[in-house]
């Protein structure tokens, strides 16, 4: 691992939604592959490189929490928007949140803490000068200084993520006793394939004392 | 387009209630929201981006560009058209499919025309990527400091709704309500603002400022009877002197304490004055200026 990274990242509340729940929203147990990518994304990522996550080390117990808002349910109708750019008017564009109201439960995870271990690879759109060191190097110093592209968040925005840059060589972190022992997490979002018309790819994760190894994304125990 | 902002910004926001209900929850009969755990009030972040957007929607009215997208009818019932000042924009020159072009183009001129989309960002069905936009500015629930002891007051009304209530009670019309309030709870939410999504929304430094007015005066126009009195006690923001920042957040977050003044022990707080808010300004490193807006 000649260029991988490691980062301890934490927050008070997380969701990383199941696709199969995501109207009333419940979260998976742990980050996914994919939410933890977009937490590296947000302190450094260039076309050239690709985030690749080996393992997720869960530091806390695993506690839900369920809370109840109310939400809007469309999105934003193109079509509007369009004849509102022709005649040159915002009226009657807005939308109008007591008429188009849903309220929602979400159960979403408290206090979490996880070390994400990644390497990243190096995509077709890679130039001459995209060399390893370059992208580790302002990886590594954006992360110590806790500098930031966007404050990441653990699933969703309302729940920032505090990170720091674990060193090479620094003591191993406690892991809660609750997860010790192996647990079956079943089937989970690896991540999507987007050279593949965005399908989402499954694996079933196993925690061992709080440590999920990740399969590599085209491996066979990845299927869409 | 304004030009964006170019520093990475956190800030913490401090406001109370008192004798109200700062964000009642609809999973619990309108009770306000309290987290099971530690029995801290709870207001979530859509609750406070609700009130910065109607903020707005009285201060700017039908200014162009400052229009709101996700309206309340009771705030803004002023359909009819102001005449449009069309605001030049310009899809950067780029090889992208054409789609995925008018997509950014669509984008673009939502952004520029409203307050709400360029700051919190919204979702276009558009289908490409280009059609989210995600807003420079993201906030976190806001916790009550100490734990919060909501209490249940039963209220009457002289009047009934309907005759038969009426003939049921023989004239004497009254009904039972109910009301939940806070007697005291101080909140602290915290928020973040990224210059490099500012720039893609083009987000700048008067929305900047109208979002500083907006989060000190937005209680004052969204009096009610649940709400009791709330109000903006401290707003401290966080400036790096560039767009990826100088500091975690974290440690900028820790440096604000908020702590009961010495008085009786275990008293219940019922005012700010029972809490001492200190900014240990020798703990902000380099390149993070802090600025005590409230």
């Amino acid at each position: 691992m000649a260029y991988g990274i490691k980062l301890l990242v934490w927050g008070d509340r997380a969701c990383f939604t199941r696709p199969e729940m995501k109207v009333e929203r419940v979260s998976y147990d742990v980050i996914t592959p994919s939410a933890a990518r977009g937490i590296l994304e947000a302190i450094h990522w260039k076309p050239a490189i690709r985030w690749v996550v080996d393992r997720i080390q869960v530091l806390k117990p695993i506690r839900f929490e369920s809370i109840r808002r109310n939400e809007v349910a469309s999105k934003i109708p193109t079509g509007n928007v369009k004849s509102a750019m022709k005649a040159e008017s915002t009226s009657g564009l807005s939308n109008i949140v007591e008429d188009d109201r849903q309220q929602r439960a979400a159960t979403i995870l408290r206090d979490v803490a996880y070390i994400i271990e990644a390497h990243f690879e190096f995509t077709t759109k890679a130039e001459p000068g995209d060399n390893e060191g370059k992208h580790l190097d302002t990886f590594n110093r954006r992360a110590r200084k806790g500098q930031c592209f966007h404050t990441p968040y653990l699933g969703n925005r309302e729940f920032p993520a505090f990170f720091r840059l674990i060193e090479e060589g620094e003591p191993e972190l406690a892991v809660d006793d609750s997860l010790l022992g192996e647990k079956d997490l079943g089937f989970m979002l690896h991540d999507f394939d987007f050279q593949n018309g965005m399908t989402p790819r499954f694996f079933r994760p196993v925690m061992t004392d709080g440590v999920i190894d990740v399969p590599a994304f085209h491996d066979e125990e990845v299927r869409a | 387009m304004m030009t964006a902002i170019s520093n990475r910004y956190e800030f913490v926001f401090l406001f109370d209630v008192t004798n109200g209900n700062p964000n009642g929850d609809p999973d619990a009969g309108n009770l306000p929201r309290i987290d099971p755990e530690t029995n801290q009030g709870l207001v979530t972040d859509v609750c406070l981006k609700r009130k910065i957007r109607n903020y707005v929607s009285l201060e700017k009215e039908e200014t162009p560009g400052y229009n709101i997208y996700m309206k309340e009818k009771g705030v803004l019932n002023n359909q009819h058209q102001k005449a449009y000042e069309a605001l030049g924009i310009k899809p950067e020159p780029n090889k992208l499919p054409k789609d995925e072009a008018k997509a950014r183009e669509l984008t673009q001129w939502m952004c520029t025309n409203f307050f709400d989309i360029r700051s919190f960002g919204a979702v276009m069905t558009t289908g490409v990527n280009c059609g989210q936009v995600r807003g420079p500015i993201q906030m976190a629930f806001a916790n009550s400091i100490d734990p919060v002891v909501p209490l249940e007051m039963s209220i009457t009304r002289m009047a009934v709704t309907t005759e038969k209530e009426a003939e049921k009670q023989s004239g004497d019309n009254r009904t039972m309500g109910r009301k939940h309030i806070i007697p005291y709870g101080l909140y602290r939410a915290h928020g973040f603002i990224s210059a490099k999504l500012a720039e893609q929304t083009g987000f700048g430094e008067e929305d900047l400022d109208l979002l500083w007015r907006s989060l000190i005066n937005m209680f004052e126009h969204d009096r009610s009877a649940s709400r009791g009195e709330m109000s903006a006690r401290k707003l401290i923001v966080f400036k790096h002197d560039c767009a990826m920042g100088n500091a975690p957040a974290h440690t900028l977050f820790d440096s604000v304490s908020v702590e009961r003044v010495d008085g009786e022990p275990d008293s219940p707080a019922r005012q700010f004055s029972d809490y001492r808010v200190r900014v240990d300004s020798e703990s902000i490193p380099q390149g993070v200026s802090v600025e005590e807006k409230l």
